[in-house]
C-alpha cells in the first residue's frame, strides 16, 4: 500500500491554494480540507490523475458543526461537506472536506465528476439544507417534499415530543397526497415521444410484489419497453443517523441491526469497529472469530433470502420456501448463540455480548453437513434451469468501469470481473487468517450476479468451518475501560473498576474527540460507518454508508430498453433492502 | 320421458361434478404444493385440513361484492362470468364414460376449440374494464398469448382427427381401442399439453397475471366472488384440459374391465391435474417475447409438420 504523503503534495503542486488543512483522524487515512470553490477541480484531478486514481466516490455527506465542541485544529466551518473517495489501484480511502461558512450554505455540485453524486447531494440538501449549484435535480430525496426544516441540522428536533402535537386535517392530507402525484415534467420527462407516440407512465410501488419493500419506481414506457425509470425512495426512512446523535455509543448498537435487516450483526461490525478505532480498543481473538463466524452465518442467511426471492421474481414458486426453510435452520443456530434471530444486537464495543453457548459446535457442524447438498439441489432447480437462464443471461449488463463510476460494490462489482472483496483487500477483524476464494464472474449480467451470490454462500461455509475448527480460547470481551458493558469481575474489589463500571453503565463510555471510519464487506456490498466524536457519551455525527443506496441509483442507467419482466430480474439481481437504502 | 330425465341427470351430474372437482382442486393444489415445498399446507380445518375448501368458499361468498368506482361497470361484471360459462360449456362434449356425455356433437372437438377461444374474452374484457394499467398490460398479454396458442392447439389436434376420422369425441375414444393416440400422436400430445397450459394461463404461462411483475394482471381489481370466478374458472380450465388430454390421447374411459370406465377416466384425468400442479411448483416464468417466439417459431412449424406427416401416413395406408 503506497503512503499517503504524495497525495497532498500532488494536489499542492497542481492547486497551490486548495489545501487548507491536513486533519488527523483515528482511521488510517488522511483528511484534507479543500477550498470549496476548488472542490470540483480537485476531485476531478484526484479521479483522473494517473497514480492517484480515486475513481470511486464512496460516500458524500455533511456535518453540521454548529454545536460541536473540541474541534481544535480544524478550519472554521458551519457546515462541512465530507467526500470519501476510494482508489482501487492504490487500495486506499481518502477523505476530503470542504468548509461552508454561511448559514445558507452553498457549494458547487460534483455531478459533473461523478454521476453517482446526484443522490448523495440530494440527500445532503434534504438533511442539511445545503444548496448545490448546478445540480440537475436538487429536491428532497428521503423526507417528504412538504417537510419543513432539515433533519440532520443540530437545531432540528430529534424527538416527536419536541415537535408539538401532530395533526393532519383533511386538506393537508390531500395536499400531501397530491405531492406524491408523478408529474413527468418535474423529472424532465415528456409524455410524448418525438414520433408523437404517447408514453405510458406506470407507477410501480411503493406497494408492489416485485420491489421487496416500499420502493417506488415510476416507469416511462413504450408498450412493455422501459424508456426511463425514476426511483422514488424514502418510504422506509427512519432517521437512523439522527438517532445516533441521541443514543450513547453503546445503546446505538441495536439500531444498526435494523439498518440492513437481513444481515443482522453485519451491521454491528463496522459500527463497533469504528468506535474501537476511535477509542483505541483491541478486541480479543476469540471475539474476532466469533464475529466472523456470525457475520458469515448472516451472509448465508441474507443470500438465502435473496436466492428465494430472486427466483420468485422470475415466477418460480418453490425455491423461496426451501431457502426460507434453510434460513430457519440458520436462525436456530443464531438464536442459540445470540438469543435473537434477525436483530441479535450481539456485538459490543470491544467484543461480543456473551461467550458462545455450550454445544454450539454441534449446531454449526449439523448445518455445515446439511447445507452444501441443498445448495447443489438449488443449482439444479434454479441456476441450471433453462427458462431461468433465458430470463437472466444478458439482462441488466454493466461493466466494471460503469460499476465503479456509479458506486457499485459487493457481488454486483465482482460479477463484472473485478476481483474486489474488502475481506481480502483490506482484511478486518482477522479475515486474513482465513482461507477462502473470491468468486468472480465476467459478464456483469443478472445471471452472473446470481452466480456470485451462490458461490459466496459456498465460501462462507468454508469460513464458518474454519471458525469452528480453530475457535481460539480466551476472553470474549476486551479489558479496556471503554468496553461496553464494562468488565464486572473486579468491581467489588477495586474502586477504580467500580467507578469505571458505574460511569460506563450509567452514562456510557466517553470517546475522546476524534473521527473514525470503518467499512466491511457486507452481504450486499460495502457498508461503512463514519463517526464523529466531540468528546461526549454520544456520537456527534453518525454517517451510515450503505451499499443499496448507490445500487438503486444505478438501476435506471442500465435498465433502459428492457421490459417490465426484465426490470424485475434486474431489481432482484441488485439484492437490495429498503431499510438499507433509506436508513 | 325416461331419456329426457336421464339427460337432465347427466347435465346436473356433469355440472356439479366438474365444479366440485374444480373447487376440490384448491385443496389438492395447496396440499401438493406444500408437499413439494417442504411445508405442511392446510391442516387446521377438519382432518388434514380437508374442509379448507369449504372455509375458502364461505369466505369468498361472504366477501363484500365491491366494484371500484373507476371501472367500466357492466363489462367488469360480465368478464368473469365468461370464463366460467365457456369452460363449463366445453364440458358438454366430454365423454366421461360410454353414454355419460351431455351433448354427443359430431363436431365436438370444434365446439371445444370455439369455446376456448371465447375464454380469451374474459381476460381482454376484464383487463380493459378494470381501467388499470397493470390490468391492461395483463389483458393485452393474455389476448396475444391465447390467440397464438389457440392456433397450435387446434393444429395439434388435427392429427388425432385425421387418425380417428371424426370430430366426435366418443368416436375418437372408440378409435383408440387398439392403441392410445399418445403413441402415434406423441408430438401432437406434447403441443396440446403446452398449449393447454397456455390456455389455462398457469405457470409457466401465467404471464397475464405474473404476480411479481403485474401484481395480479387482468384481475388486479377483482375481489370477492368475482375473483372467485376467475379462480374456479382457472381450476375448471385445468380439469377441462386434463380431461381432454385423457379423451384425445389416453383412450378416455378405456381400460381393463376390473374397474368401471368412469373410474379409469377420472384416474387418468387426475394424473394430468397433478402434472399441472407440479409444473407450477417447478418452473419459472419466461418473458413475454420469449413465450411468443417459442410459440410461433417452434411450436407452429412443429404442429404443421405433425399434421403433414400424419396425413401422409394415413393417406399412404389407405
Amino acid at each position: 500500500m503506497p503512503a499517503y504523503a504524495d497525495i497532498s503534495e500532488k494536489i499542492k503542486a497542481r492547486f497551490p491554494e486548495a489545501v487548507v488543512n491536513d486533519q488527523q483522524t483515528s482511521d488510517e487515512f488522511p483528511t484534507l480540507w479543500i477550498e470549496k470553490n476548488q472542490i470540483v477541480s480537485v476531485l476531478g484531478f484526484l479521479k483522473n490523475e494517473p497514480g492517484l486514481d480515486f475513481r470511486f466516490l464512496y460516500d458524500l455527506s455533511a456535518i453540521d458543526e454548529q454545536a460541536r465542541n473540541n474541534r481544535q485544529g480544524q478550519p472554521a466551518s458551519i457546515y462541512t461537506l465530507v467526500y470519501l473517495l476510494f482508489s482501487f489501484s492504490r487500495n486506499q480511502f481518502l477523505r476530503i472536506k470542504a468548509a461552508l461558512n454561511s448559514e445558507k450554505a452553498s457549494a458547487p455540485t460534483i455531478t459533473s465528476v461523478w454521476p453517482s453524486a446526484n443522490w448523495y447531494e440530494r440527500e445532503v440538501f434534504d438533511m442539511f439544507g445545503i444548496n448545490f449549484e448546478g445540480h440537475p435535480h436538487l429536491t428532497r430525496i428521503l423526507m417528504p417534499h412538504y417537510w419543513e426544516g432539515y433533519p440532520l441540522q443540530k437545531k432540528h428536533p430529534a424527538r416527536a415530543t419536541e415537535m408539538g402535537k401532530f395533526q393532519l386535517p383533511e386538506e393537508q392530507m390531500l395536499a400531501q397526497q397530491d405531492v406524491l402525484q408523478f408529474k413527468p415534467e418535474d423529472w424532465g420527462l415528456t409524455a410524448r415521444s418525438r414520433t408523437s407516440d404517447e408514453f405510458m407512465f406506470l407507477n410501480l410501488g411503493p406497494q408492489h410484489p416485485g420491489t421487496h419493500g416500499v420502493l417506488r419506481l415510476v416507469l416511462q414506457m413504450d408498450g412493455e419497453y422501459i424508456v426511463n425509470v425514476v426511483p422514488d425512495i424514502g418510504f422506509h426512512h427512519r432517521g437512523a443517523e439522527k438517532m445516533g446523535e441521541r443514543q450513547s455509543w453503546h445503546t446505538y448498537i441495536p439500531y444498526t441491526d435494523r439498518v440492513e435487516y437481513l444481515s443482522g450483526v453485519q451491521n454491528n461490525l463496522p459500527y463497533v469497529m469504528s468506535v474501537e478505532k476511535m477509542g483505541g480498543i483491541e478486541s480479543p481473538d476469540r471475539a474476532k472469530v466469533i464475529r466472523i463466524m456470525l457475520c458469515e452465518l448472516f451472509r448465508i442467511s441474507s443470500h438465502l433470502v435473496w436466492y428465494g426471492t430472486f427466483a420468485q421474481d422470475l415466477g418460480m414458486m418453490t425455491p423461496v420456501f426451501l431457502t426460507f426453510y434453510d434460513r430457519e435452520r440458520l436462525f436456530s443456530i443464531i438464536e442459540a448463540i445470540c438469543g435473537d434471530r434477525m436483530h441479535p444486537n450481539w456485538f459490543r464495543i470491544g467484543g461480543v455480548a456473551q461467550d458462545l453457548p455450550e454445544g454450539w459446535e454441534t449446531l454449526v457442524k449439523d448445518f455445515l453437513n446439511y447445507f452444501p447438498p441443498r445448495l447443489k439441489e438449488y443449482d439444479k432447480m434454479v441456476m441450471k434451469n433453462r427458462i431461468f437462464k433465458a430470463r437472466t443471461v444478458g439482462i441488466g449488463v454493466f461493466n466494471t468501469e460503469e460499476a465503479i463510476e456509479w458506486g457499485v460494490t459487493g457481488p454486483g462489482l465482482r460479477a463484472t470481473g473485478l476481483e474486489w472483496d474488502f475481506r481480502k483487500k483490506q482484511p478486518y477483524s482477522g479475515y486474513d487468517q482465513f482461507e477462502f476464494d473470491v468468486p468472480v464472474a465476467v459478464n456483469g449480467d443478472c445471471y452472473d450476479r446470481a452466480w456470485v451470490h451462490v458461490e459466496e454462500m459456498r465460501q462462507s461455509i468454508r469460513i464458518i468451518e474454519q471458525c469452528m475448527k480453530n475457535m481460539p480460547a480466551g476472553p470474549y470481551k476486551s479489558h479496556n475501560a471503554l468496553t461496553t458493558p464494562p468488565d464486572k469481575k473486579n468491581t467489588m474489589y477495586d474502586i477504580e473498576t467500580l467507578i469505571n463500571h458505574f460511569v460506563n453503565v450509567t452514562w456510557g463510555p466517553v470517546i475522546a474527540p476524534t473521527e473514525g471510519f470503518c467499512s466491511i464487506e457486507s452481504s450486499k456490498g460495502n457498508n461503512g460507518y463514519y463517526l464523529v466524536s466531540d468528546g461526549s457519551t454520544t456520537s456527534y455525527r453518525t454517517r451510515i454508508r450503505t451499499p443499496s443506496f448507490p445500487h438503486i441509483q444505478f438501476v435506471p442507467y442500465y435498465s433502459k430498453g428492457y421490459t417490465i419482466a426484465d426490470l424485475m430480474a434486474i431489481l432482484g439481481g441488485v439484492d437490495f433492502v429498503l431499510s438499507d437504502i433509506d436508513r | 320421458m325416461n331419456q329426457t330425465l336421464m339427460q337432465i341427470l347427466i347435465i346436473a351430474g356433469v355440472l356439479l361434478g366438474t365444479v366440485t372437482i374444480a373447487a376440490g382442486l384448491i385443496y389438492v393444489e395447496r396440499k401438493m404444493l406444500a408437499v413439494w415445498q417442504q411445508r405442511l399446507g392446510p391442516n387446521r380445518v377438519g382432518p388434514f385440513g380437508i374442509f379448507q375448501v369449504l372455509a375458502d368458499m364461505v369466505k369468498i361468498f361472504f366477501k363484500e361484492d365491491w366494484i371500484p368506482s373507476f371501472v367500466d361497470k357492466k363489462v367488469f361484471i360480465i368478464a368473469p362470468t365468461i370464463i366460467m360459462l365457456s369452460v363449463l360449456m366445453s364440458f358438454a362434449i366430454v365423454p366421461f364414460a360410454p353414454g355419460i356425455v351431455v351433448a354427443d356433437l359430431n363436431i365436438g372437438l370444434l365446439f371445444f376449440l370455439a369455446m376456448s377461444s371465447l375464454g380469451a374474452y374474459t381476460i381482454v374484457l376484464s383487463g380493459w374494464a378494470s381501467n388499470n394499467k397493470y390490468s391492461l398490460l395483463g389483458g393485452v398479454r393474455g389476448a396475444a398469448q391465447m390467440i397464438s396458442y389457440e392456433v397450435f392447439m387446434g393444429l395439434s389436434l388435427m392429427g388425432v382427427v385425421i387418425q380417428a376420422g371424426s370430430f366426435n369425441m366418443t368416436e375418437i375414444v372408440n378409435a383408440q381401442q387398439g392403441m392410445w393416440f399418445v403413441i402415434p400422436q406423441f408430438i401432437g400430445f406434447i403441443i396440446f399439453l403446452i398449449a393447454g397450459v397456455a390456455e389455462t394461463h398457469r405457470l409457466p404461462f401465467d404471464l397475464p397475471e405474473a404476480e411479481s411483475e403485474l401484481i395480479a394482471g387482468f384481475h388486479s381489481e377483482y375481489s370477492g366472488m368475482k375473483f372467485g370466478m376467475f379462480f374456479v374458472g382457472e381450476y375448471l380450465g385445468i380439469t377441462l384440459v386434463s380431461s381432454l388430454i385423457t379423451v384425445l390421447f389416453f383412450g378416455g374411459w378405456l381400460g381393463p374391465a376390473f374397474l368401471p370406465p368412469i373410474i379409469w377416466f377420472l384416474m387418468k384425468m387426475f394424473v394430468f391435474i397433478l402434472f399441472f400442479i407440479l409444473l407450477r411448483a417447478t418452473l419459472p416464468r419466461p418473458r413475454y417475447d420469449q413465450l411468443m417466439s417459442y410459440g410461433w417459431k417452434f411450436l407452429l412449424p412443429l404442429s404443421l409438420l405433425n399434421v403433414l406427416v400424419t396425413g401422409a401416413i394415413v393417406l399412404f395406408n389407405n
